[in-house]
């Protein structure tokens, strides 16, 4: 039923001719075949890519501006990076065993994976504080002030994914859900964990190359 | 009718994959759902009906409300700024006081009346209805994009109360001078308006998350997306804008906000402020300008494309006939969408930049003109040889049409940077973007709620008021814009509070001034009349029927009017036809609702969907 077509196709549907009236009765009214929680989620990341985005031309822009005095990026850093790009294989793990309904497994695996994202948290707010007490404060520099707004709008992104990773885990714990809507949520989890985490190398990219 | 159906067979032997289907040669046939029904969140408590409900419905009458009043507030501000531009003599408003007026009115007008009211109203209302949906797709986040944006528009009224009092660095709110001594509320209130706006963002998001899905994922069966009526299409191709604009609003405000309260420097250049040399450095204020302008642009379009969409339907439910040109209606709202991200830059002709890139940005500007013409054209078309009854709705859309033609053709004038670089900051600018952006959506919002207000009470406005209403509104803006037109091409320069005896300017010039004033005293107090109808037709008006103007689209043909909680009752809608089957020849009635089944359609020649 629904085949997949572009955008294109549909916008050149002809709804008064008798071929597609006839198509268009037997259409569940569904335009992409995924869950809303998936599509919710795409729509999202678009929005947030257009943000980062913005963020990034700014970013760009401003650079070429004289006062720009570059910042170091602490080691801690890339261990922080290091521990984005464990929870994301972690949580690409978890969902594979949720498939299998391995139920152990894939309870360990979110466990972790919550653990992993609190202990990035944390890393950066320890990396905040090196920087602030070896001088390196917002006002100093507007490097400096780029890197702390991207950390926190960046964290604050992946607190909105512990809210979501938090309630996913309640429920999948209760059992009190089917085994496709709790699995339909892990996997939506997942997706976002490696959104964020390829906004961050992106992110960190940058800094490191300018 | 018979002949559409002989072929039924073998037009379904394309669909081989689909079992159900060939089973059956009942006309009426469509196969059983699919997908399972909406689950629908039941509240339970006095809060959770009336204050917290997440009933889309409700939502969008709150979401509509609250967007009216916070817009009176933005009326009675004009009506001061008026009278201070008309009596300078009076001393009736200082300098800051007029720019923090400015400043409300614009942003109140523009964001909190205007995107609220399409979006959030309209959106909330019509889009679950004219989908044929159970309710929105998350309506726990709805009822949460609401309260933000209640939480928002306290935020900003509070800043009327700080000290130093709302912000009064127009509601462009261009730094540096937006947060450098000397502008009014360059302390507390410029803080609270960004603090607003990206509370108004994060509410918005995830109001438009919701509308996407439920446009995309909810609709009925048989409701394609070329079968949807145009005003979801205008409100569904405004919402993805939307998603795609206000992030560039966000990172503006954040780091302004930052800039204000930190003190870093992303906007900020080296500057002496007082005599004292601020510590910022380097930053660059045409990088908001661009930032602000890639939202606000696209913002204009979020206001219009609703309208387009719906005063679409209102033309053709009140012409009793098809919307001329279906089709190119829909790509002329996709390519306006698309298009108007790329025209930002002609609200920054006079800000110093390439040449070239204005060159670029008044081309995109004239282009953009062209699905905007095809749109006006099809209004047109459709009203020709149509059964046009002058009911309230179709008297204001007739409004929209003449005003929007009037704005936009100013509109070509001021894309093209020679012509503009005279008239920028001049009258001429304010006039045009209050007939394009300001009147013409007011107008449709007008005809919208006397179309839809039987489906939200069950009774009709006043008839005679509306008419009233009608023409002291539409001749009443053109009293007021203009004379603007006018005053522009002298030159009378707009953001000033008083022009004093400037040579250049004519005595007959300052008279116009007078005449607007009292112009708009008059409109405004018109609209207290539709107010009085607003709210008494909903206990004394005349009961209505149950599809008063006999329309196609879903949202009149739910089991109960007003729609009950969960729309539908036990079944969901099933859709055969897209909404604009009037007049069909030989149809006893000469409306076809959607969900209709063929074959309980007496007499019809032809079915033409």
């Amino acid at each position: 039923m629904n085949k997949k077509k572009s955008i294109f196709q549909l916008l050149t549907e002809k709804p008064w001719e008798k071929d597609q009236i006839e198509a268009d009765n037997q259409h569940q009214g569904q335009t992409v075949n995924l869950s809303k929680q998936k599509l919710g989620l795409r729509t999202l990341m678009a929005a947030s890519t257009v943000l980062f985005s913005l963020f990034i031309v700014a970013y760009s822009d401003r650079m070429l501006i004289s006062d720009w005095k570059n910042m170091p990026e602490p080691w801690l850093l890339w261990l922080n990076t290091g521990i984005l790009v464990i929870s994301s294989l972690v949580f690409h793990m978890t969902t594979k065993y949720a498939e299998k309904g391995i139920f152990d497994k894939t309870k360990n695996c979110l466990y972790f994976v919550g653990f992993l994202a609190y202990s990035f948290l944390i890393g950066q707010l320890i990396v905040w504080y090196q920087l602030m007490s070896t001088g390196y404060y917002a006002t100093t520099n507007v490097a400096n002030a780029f890197f702390y707004l991207f950390t926190t709008i960046h964290g604050l992104h992946i607190v909105g994914g512990i809210y979501f990773w938090g309630k996913t885990t309640s429920k999948f714990i209760k059992r009190t859900h089917k085994k496709e809507e709790i699995n339909n949520l892990i996997d939506t989890c997942a997706v976002y964990w490696h959104f964020l985490l390829a906004v961050w190398i992106v992110l960190f990219g940058l800094m490191l190359s300018s | 009718m018979s002949d559409e159906y002989e072929h039924k067979l073998e037009a379904k032997s394309d669909y081989a994959g689909d079992a159900s289907s060939v089973s059956s040669p009942d006309i009426d046939s469509v196969p059983d759902a699919e997908l399972p029904d909406q689950e629908l969140y039941h509240s339970h408590s006095w809060w959770t009906t009336y204050v917290f409900s997440q009933d889309a419905k409700y939502i969008g009458i709150q979401y509509a409300l609250t967007a009216v009043g916070t817009g009176l507030l933005g009326l009675v501000l004009s009506w001061l700024m008026r009278i201070q531009l008309a009596f300078p003599g009076l001393g009736w408003l200082d300098p800051g006081a007029y720019y923090q007026f400015v400043t409300m009115h614009g942003m109140i007008m523009v964001v909190y009346l205007l995107t609220a009211l399409f979006l959030g109203g309209f959106g909330n209302l019509l889009i679950p209805l004219m989908c044929g949906a159970r309710d929105m797709a998350f309506p726990y986040v709805n009822m949460l994009s609401y309260w933000a944006f209640v939480v928002a528009v306290l935020v900003l009224l509070a800043s009327f109360f700080v000290p130093g009092g709302p912000t009064g660095a127009g509601w462009t709110l261009y730094p540096p001078q937006a947060i450098t001594a000397g502008t009014p509320g360059s302390d507390m209130g410029i803080i609270l308006m960004l603090i607003s706006l990206i509370l108004f963002v994060a509410g918005f998001t995830m109001g438009g998350l919701n509308y996407i899905i439920t446009v995309l994922q909810l609709r009925a069966r048989g409701m394609t997306l070329m079968r949807l009526p145009l005003t979801i299409w205008g409100i569904f191709t405004a919402t993805v804008l939307a998603m795609f604009a206000f992030p560039a609003l966000l990172v503006g405000c954040l780091m302004m906000t930052l800039d204000s309260l930190l003190g870093t420097s992303f906007f900020m250049p080296a500057m002496v402020s007082l005599g004292e040399t601020l510590t910022h450095e380097g930053g660059s204020p045409i990088l908001f300008q661009h930032l602000f302008w890639f939202f606000g642009h696209p913002e204009v379009y979020i206001v219009a494309l609703p309208a387009f969409g719906i005063v679409s339907d209102l033309l053709s439910v009140h012409s009793r006939k098809t919307i001329f040109g279906y089709r190119m209606m829909v790509w002329a709202i996709v390519g306006i969408g698309a298009l108007s991200f790329f025209v930002w830059a002609h609200h920054m002709y006079v800000s110093g930049m390439n040449p070239w890139f204005g060159f670029f940005f008044a081309t995109t500007t004239l282009i953009i003109a062209v699905p905007t013409a095809i749109k006006v054209y099809n209004w047109i078309l459709t009203l020709w040889r149509g059964n046009i009854q002058l009911s309230l709705p179709m008297l204001f859309s007739l409004g929209f049409i003449v005003t929007f033609l009037n704005g936009g053709l100013t509109g070509l004038f001021l894309g093209n940077v020679t012509v503009d670089v005279p008239l920028s900051d001049t009258y001429f600018v304010v006039a045009h973007f209050h007939m394009v952006m300001g009147i013409a959506p007011i107008l449709v919002i007008f005809g919208a709620i006397y179309h839809w207000y039987p489906l939200i009470t069950g009774r009709m406005m006043d008839e005679t008021l509306g008419k009233i209403h009608f023409w002291i509104t539409f001749i009443g803006s053109y009293a007021i814009y203009f004379p603007m037109h006018y005053q522009g091409f002298v030159g009378v320069p707009r953001r000033y509070f008083e022009i004093y005896d400037s040579p250049y300017i004519d005595t007959s010039t300052l008279l116009l001034n007078k005449f607007i004033t009292i112009a708009v005293l008059i409109v405004g107090a018109a609209q207290l009349l539709f107010l009085y109808n607003l709210i008494t037709s909903a206990r004394l008006g005349k009961k209505s029927e149950k599809n008063p103007w006999k329309a196609n689209s879903l949202e009149w043909q739910t089991p109960q009017m007003p729609p009950e909680h969960g729309n539908w009752g036990k079944e969901l809608p099933k859709v055969y036809r897209w909404p604009y089957d009037f007049s069909v020849p030989g149809a006893k009635e000469d409306y076809i609702p959607q969900n209709q089944p063929p074959s309980e359609i007496v007499g019809a020649k032809v079915e033409k969907t």
